[in-house]
């Protein structure tokens, strides 16, 4: 995960945004419900009043003495039910307070109508919402201008605008901490196709340069291409090598024994002893040349087919016939007997060639380090769900050297020295077991010789 | 005695003082600390009880109680800004309208917010007593007829015995008292009814007074037979006991149609010196232990609104009290009592 975030976390980053729009979102109500609320409640407490001032202007009547005034009790209680708020009022009469607080603020316009108007001042201590309704009435010999005025504080309105906001932040603080496990989940719902190719990715072997498969969101599809483009650049630069390797070893292998070929013609034909042993060293020096060639074609092909593997079932019996047909005469030259024992068939699965690749490894190793005329034997059997074959020789055996050192790249013992050998062998054997899901070991026998057992998965 | 000429030396002092007319003034407690100024229309006897058990709790504090009438507590707030920290009055529309045009400061405590919606105005007026309005009958002068329940029961009653009470009937001036035009207009306003009785009261040369004593006095004497319109409170404090196994001659009457509850409100001014300790003692008024005390000690109904009879209708502290006082509608008002008092 960290190896694709080089700059902090991609998640923190997602869940923070959202976070943000969320608590943005939660602002933004807030504000909209309280404006809202504001103006809903503004409006609802204005029609009250104006319908109020207007009752009161309505209930003006002309007599003989001027003008009766008469206000109705309820109108003043309902108009003090809804915030409690308090109560101002005053009847000009041409021009003249009559009543009411004299020193209430006058519209700045004049009202035309007689519908209510409404306009805002600071009263006293405080801020009023004023209605207003201009009327003219006759009074003995002309119309006369009356003018009725309401003003209401508005904490009723406050205080409705305030609940209902109150009510919003509740719902966008319950919107945001909503937000805050929504935000993770879906953080973690976007990441999770990177979080299981990174898994399915790291889950590869070693050797595993496939192109990455993996079903993936089409925002990861460029990651992938640019993953699949390096592991290709990787595979293919692997592939030169080896084929370079097998390339080189053929190219060596084949004048090799044209040179082995020559030398042995010399040999035969020249009498100088000192020639014939500078031939000889040449023509041992040649062999081994050529079998580290062979071998370094035997370990990249080994290489190359443990990538692709192939899996069919092999019967280990089999190979092993086939493979000790194949060393008869160089086994006859040395006059050791070379025996196949035991269960047959044994059947494992994987591909054939690189077990008979193994096998042959193994028998060329008891051959080479086994004294004349003994006897190198080739025992089939089965162990716990494997099928094993011990190659076991009465050579030299390993003398204390440790195994993991003979299975290493171009290493071998100390004891070998009279020996031709690549120091490939083994390490051939143990590549092969690795890539088929088994196991070797190289044991040392109590009667002298070396026990090398090869595990393979039975089946 | 001593503290009687103290009280009225007292008195004659705060007149010097301030403007408006002081009834009465005594200094509760000798605490050391601060001192609390209530400016109340409750009578000193009537509150001292409460005040004493306020300061017992509080010893530090000492209490200076200014007793004045409706008008001189609303003159003192209203134009003199003279400084108290908590103002007493049973004239609700007086004490709504100094709420109402800014005098009473906000105060927010656990016990005013608790009071039921009809007996606070905002953070700012509380009521603290609630007293039925009520008609005071004489036993002997209504011997041999039935006691009157309701206004349709006493309209029939004077009408159908002018004789037995001619000019035995009181009520408040309405002119003279805030209380009586209170009462009378939160009358008029409940039922048609009043103006028949007040019709029916001028023709039987009704007199009127301007304070509840006078008329229970007169009961007393035999001069009335009957008072409509006295605050409860009053007559059962002031009523004398009947003799040992007879049933005292004044009888209280709540009117079953309906019958008008006035409240007896309090508000923290806007420039009391101290309004954290004018609140204190509104709380202490409104506890249990003030309850109380209101209840049994002060014999004033307490406000307790499970206990809210269903004929009583308490008068809502909301600016509709502020229509009465309009003084062109007052003026109609008083003419129109006038022309049903005075009939040729």
């Amino acid at each position: 995960m960290r190896a694709f975030l080089p700059n902090g976390s991609l998640r923190a980053k997602l869940v923070v945004q959202l976070l943000v729009v969320a608590a943005a979102l939660a602002v933004l109500l807030y504000f909209t419900v309280r404006t809202t609320a504001d103006r809903a409640a503004e409006a609802t407490q204005d029609a009250i009043l104006g319908a109020a001032t207007t009752s009161i202007a309505e209930q003006l009547r002309a007599t003989e003495d001027g003008i009766e005034v008469d206000l109705a009790y309820a109108t003043f209680s309902m108009l003090g039910a809804i915030g409690q708020d308090r109560l101002f009022y005053r009847i000009d009469i041409g021009g003249k307070t009559v009543t009411g607080y004299d020193d209430l603020p006058l519209p700045e316009v004049q009202p035309a109508s007689l519908a209510a108007a409404f306009y805002t001042a600071p009263y006293l201590d405080t801020e009023l919402r004023i209605a207003v309704v201009a009327r003219s009435m006759i009074v003995g010999k002309g119309p006369v201008p009356v003018l009725v005025m309401v003003g209401q504080t508005r904490l009723g309105q406050a205080a409705i605008a305030d609940s209902l906001a109150n009510r919003a932040a509740l719902v966008g603080l319950g919107f945001f901490l909503l937000a805050v496990p929504l935000s993770l989940l879906s953080a973690g719902s976007v990441f999770n196709p990177i979080n299981r190719l990174a898994e399915a990715v790291g889950r590869r072997g070693p050797r595993d340069l496939r192109p990455v498969r993996h079903p993936a969101p089409r925002e990861l599809a460029p990651l992938i291409g640019a993953l699949n483009g390096f592991v290709a650049r990787l595979r293919g630069a692997l592939s030169q090598t080896e084929t370079f390797i097998a390339e080189a070893a053929h190219h060596i292998r084949t004048p090799l024994s044209t040179v082995r070929t020559e030398a042995e013609i010399a040999l035969r034909q020249s009498n100088d002893e000192g020639t014939r042993v500078r031939l000889r060293s040449m023509i041992r020096g040649v062999e081994t040349s050529a079998r580290s060639a062979s071998q370094l074609l035997d370990h990249a092909m080994v290489l190359y087919r443990s990538d692709q593997l192939e899996s069919v079932e092999v019967d280990l019996a089999t190979v092993a016939q086939n493979v000790a047909r194949a060393f008869e005469p160089t086994a006859e030259l040395k006059e050791l007997d070379l025996v196949v024992e035991g269960e047959a068939p044994l059947l494992t699965t994987g591909d054939p060639l690189l077990v008979e690749s193994a096998l042959r490894n193994l028998v060329d190793n008891a051959i080479k380090y086994s004294e004349a005329e003994t006897e190198v034997r080739i025992v089939l059997s089965r162990a716990v769900g494997m099928a094993v074959v011990q190659v076991l020789d009465q050579g030299r055996g390993l003398q204390g050297v440790p195994v993991a050192r003979l299975t290493g790249r171009f290493t071998r013992g100390q004891n070998v020295g009279d020996v031709v050998g690549s120091g490939l062998g083994l390490t051939i054997v143990t590549e092969v077991a690795a890539a088929l899901g088994g196991r070797f070991e190289l044991t040392q026998r109590e009667t002298g010789g070396t026990c090398a057992s090869l595990f393979l998965p039975a089946c | 005695m001593r503290q009687l000429i103290l009280a009225g030396l007292l008195g004659l002092y705060a007149c010097a003082a301030q403007a408006f007319e002081v009834e009465d003034q005594r200094v509760f407690g000798t605490g050391s600390g601060a001192e609390i100024a209530v400016l109340s229309t409750t009578d000193t006897e009537i509150f001292a009880p409460l005040i004493e058990a306020f300061l017992a709790q509080n010893p530090a504090l000492r209490l200076r109680y200014v007793v004045a009438s409706s008008q001189e507590v609303y003159r003192a707030v209203h134009d003199e800004g003279a400084a108290f920290d908590l103002v007493i009055s049973s004239a609700m529309d007086l004490q709504m309208k100094l709420a109402n045009d800014g005098f009473a400061a906000g105060y927010a405590s656990d016990a005013v917010l608790g009071l039921p919606g009809w007996a606070r105005w905002r953070d700012r007026l509380f009521g603290f007593a609630l007293e039925p309005v009520v008609m005071l009958a004489s036993r002997r002068a209504l011997r041999g007829l039935e006691m009157p329940r309701s206004r349709r029961d006493l309209i029939d009653l004077l009408r159908a015995n002018p004789e037995r009470f001619n000019g035995r009937i009181a009520t408040y001036d309405p002119h003279v008292s805030g209380a009586g035009y209170l009462f009378a207009t939160q009358d008029a306003r409940q039922t048609d009814a009043f103006w028949r009785l007040a019709e029916v009261m001028g023709r039987l040369n009704a007199r009127l007074y301007c304070c509840s004593g006078d008329m229970i006095k007169g009961l007393e004497n035999g001069d009335l037979a009957l008072a409509y319109n006295v605050v409860g409170s009053y007559a059962q404090t002031r009523l004398p006991d009947g003799a040992e196994g007879e049933l005292p001659d004044i009888v209280v009457i709540e009117p079953e149609d309906f019958t008008v509850a006035l409240l007896r409100t309090a508000f923290v001014p806007v420039g009391a010196a101290r309004p954290e300790l004018g609140g204190a003692l509104l709380d202490f008024m409104l506890g249990v232990q003030g309850r109380a005390l209101i209840d049994g000690v002060a014999e004033l109904p307490p406000l307790d609104q499970t206990a809210l009879a269903p004929h009583l209708r308490p008068i809502r502290l909301d600016p509709g009290l502020l229509v009465y006082l309009d003084q062109i509608k007052r003026r109609n008002f008083l003419g129109e009592w006038d022309a049903a008092m005075t009939q040729p």
